[in-house]
């Protein structure tokens, strides 16, 4: 176990070397000048200084090695520059941000869980009946509803709803309270996108669940379970229903880090200031630096998640333990 | 030159068993797998609405009509306007246009590239196949949307960017598939009988190689095509894809929800069915042709 943890680790660093060996020279692929672009993309007349003062934030007249070594000694110590739109840390930026992205992500996540466990047990159980195609068309929709209309028609619905039973329409607060200050709140506003994202990624949670469930099923054990008269809600809750849950914890898991970019999206429509709307605000406003933080950030959290996982893994079957 | 078996072939009476109909074969398959025909016949029924979008309707989908602003639903106006006073069925049809056209590109292109990638890496194998895969290990470990709004960040938005970066991401995941079903091709022996003939390695990878590789390839092509709608009507709902007056899904969604629900709720809700139903059909579609192609991938 100890070996194969710490093999998994040691793994992990030439694959996060490589995410950022990637993001770096994406930004220089560009054909020009990373600044001239930003500036002058428009058309407009740009004074050379305010240029030569772009390229200095970059540290583009450098040579690209040298480029490169700041870069990545940057990463590693947590030095991420100044933002190029803002002129404010780009660690400050993200700092803001992160405590309501993260409250959102795992929100949505448990609400992915909630969902898709039990819908994935009825549809299993009730296999080849009505009940099982509702279920499996709701996931199915899942998948292919964007999230971000969902998320409109939840606004829609709130404000509609909210106007025919009370008079007055409701709407989610705009402003972000943390959970320790207002819960009340702070639930209110970002249970919606929470919910919104949730949905999507219950989909391949939900089949996930099926699937495992439906093999477990047809186990032995559980035909002598079943043959001694055992309560059939006693064979799924105690028997069957623990041992299928093992692909479905990596699916959720997997999906956690994918959630980051449902965020993206989700983020938007609700008008949350979280880190998903940082970056498609970076993207627009041609902050290279900033792009590169998240996109960099992302990476690290898809890594981290993966190597937890495949360690959860390893723990929860013995068999694959020392693979 | 013909060949011992193609001269059997060709002595053989075809008259005794009577050659089947198209129709017949096509009826058969729709019965076998009914949610593969519906699915397919949507994706007919989509391809010809965006073919024949301007016989289908004689409204302007660019063209804003300011006394016509906030219509609701009515036999004018099927789905009613938007804020510019331009029909949203029309925009719609039209939507569907640059839908299946950024689709289909980016699907087409991301596979082909994967598949040429893929095949590669798989036939020359060793330190090339091995750091070529922890390359593509990277490029996956970016979520599709991060990957294309990266790629935005660096060549703008328009269709061909969007296009562009929809299928960058795509390459890799198409490429990994790809390769483990290649690597098997690789070690049958007519891969060898073709290296001893001499033949270039291009020709291998083309003639003998990508040829048995054909089924992973169009189950990642279908399967793409609904993930790249999806995409586009992000990266166009973002304002960091088609730009207006385009139409395009995603953009029609773009505005405050507040403001439709109270003016206007149709406005958002005809592009999102429409993104919704494409999407759906494109994977009932991929599924089905999954199923035909390969049984054994039916579990994943």
């Amino acid at each position: 176990m100890y070996k194969y943890t710490l093999k998994r680790i040691l793994l992990m660093f030439p694959t996060l070397l490589g995410a950022a060996v990637l993001v770096f020279f994406m930004l220089r692929l560009i054909p020009g000048d990373v600044c001239e672009l930003r500036m002058a993309g428009s058309g407009m007349y740009v004074d050379k200084e305010a240029i030569a003062t772009c390229q200095e934030n970059l540290g583009i007249n450098t040579p690209i090695y040298v480029q490169f070594i700041d870069f990545i000694t940057g990463f590693f110590t947590f030095d991420l520059g100044n933002s190029m739109w803002t002129g404010k840390p780009i660690l400050h930026e993200i700092g803001l941000r992160f405590e309501l992205s993260l409250q959102v992500a795992i929100m949505a996540t448990l609400t992915g869980i909630l969902i898709s466990i039990p819908l994935g047990t009825i549809s299993a159980i009730k296999q080849d009946t009505w009940i099982d195609y509702v279920v499996r068309s709701i996931s199915i929709a899942g998948i292919a509803m964007p999230s971000f209309w969902l998320g409109i028609l939840i606004i829609l619905g709130l404000l509609i709803m909210t106007q025919k039973v009370f008079g007055d329409p409701w709407m989610p607060p705009i402003h972000y309270t943390p959970i320790w200050e207002d819960p009340v709140a702070n639930i209110s506003q970002l249970i919606w996108p929470a919910v919104a994202t949730g949905y999507r990624y219950s989909a391949v949670a939900t089949r996930m669940t099926r699937s495992a469930l439906l093999e477990v099923l047809r186990e032995d054990y559980v035909r002598t379970a079943r043959a001694k008269g055992l309560l059939e809600k006693l064979i799924i809750n105690r028997h069957a229903l623990k041992n299928s849950l093992l692909p479905v914890v990596t699916v959720i898991g997997l999906e956690f880090a994918f959630l980051m970019g449902g965020l993206v999206v989700t983020e938007l429509v609700f008008n949350l200031n979280g880190l998903g709307k940082l970056l498609v605000e970076s993207v627009s406003n041609h902050d290279y630096t900033m792009t590169q933080a998240l996109v960099m950030l992302v990476a690290v959290v898809f890594i981290f998640t993966n190597l937890f996982i495949d360690i959860l893994y390893a723990w929860l079957d013995p068999r694959i333990r020392y693979s | 030159m013909a060949s011992p078996t193609d001269l059997a072939v060709s002595e053989m009476d075809f008259d005794a068993v009577p050659e089947r109909s198209l129709l017949s074969k096509l009826k058969d398959t729709a019965r076998k797998k009914p949610l593969g025909a519906v699915s397919a016949c949507a994706v007919i029924a989509m391809i010809l609405l965006a073919g024949f979008a301007n016989i289908i309707t004689f409204y302007d989908p660019v063209q804003n009509s300011f006394d016509s602003m906030h219509v609701a639903p009515s036999v004018a106006h099927w789905f009613g306007t938007d804020q510019f006073g331009r029909d949203i069925f029309t925009r719609i049809v039209f939507g569907a246009r640059t839908a299946l056209f950024i689709g289909f590109s980016a699907a087409i292109m991301g596979s082909t590239a994967g598949l040429v990638l893929g095949v590669g890496s798989a036939y020359f194998g060793g330190r090339f196949d091995l750091i070529f895969q922890r390359f593509m290990d990277i490029f996956i470990s970016f979520p599709l949307i991060i990957m294309a709004l990266s790629v935005v960040s660096i060549f703008g938005t328009g269709t061909q960017n969007v296009i562009f970066a929809i299928t960058i991401p795509l390459i890799p995941r198409c490429a990994r598939v790809v390769r483990s079903s290649a690597l098997s091709i690789r070690e049958i022996p007519y891969v060898d009988a073709a290296r001893a003939l001499g033949f270039a390695h291009v020709r291998i990878i083309f003639r003998h190689m990508i040829p048995n590789v054909m089924a992973p390839y169009l189950i990642m092509l279908t399967s793409f095509l609904g993930q790249a709608i999806l995409l586009e009507a992000s990266l166009s709902y973002l304002g960091l894809g088609v730009q207006e007056p385009t139409a395009a899904w995603g953009l029609m969604l773009q505005g405050g929800a507040e403001e439709y629900a109270e003016s206007a709720p149709w406005i958002p809700v005809f592009p999102g069915l429409a993104i919704t139903a494409s999407v759906f059909a494109f994977n009932l579609f991929g599924d089905a042709v999954r199923d035909t192609l390969d049984p054994r991938l039916r579990s994943e």
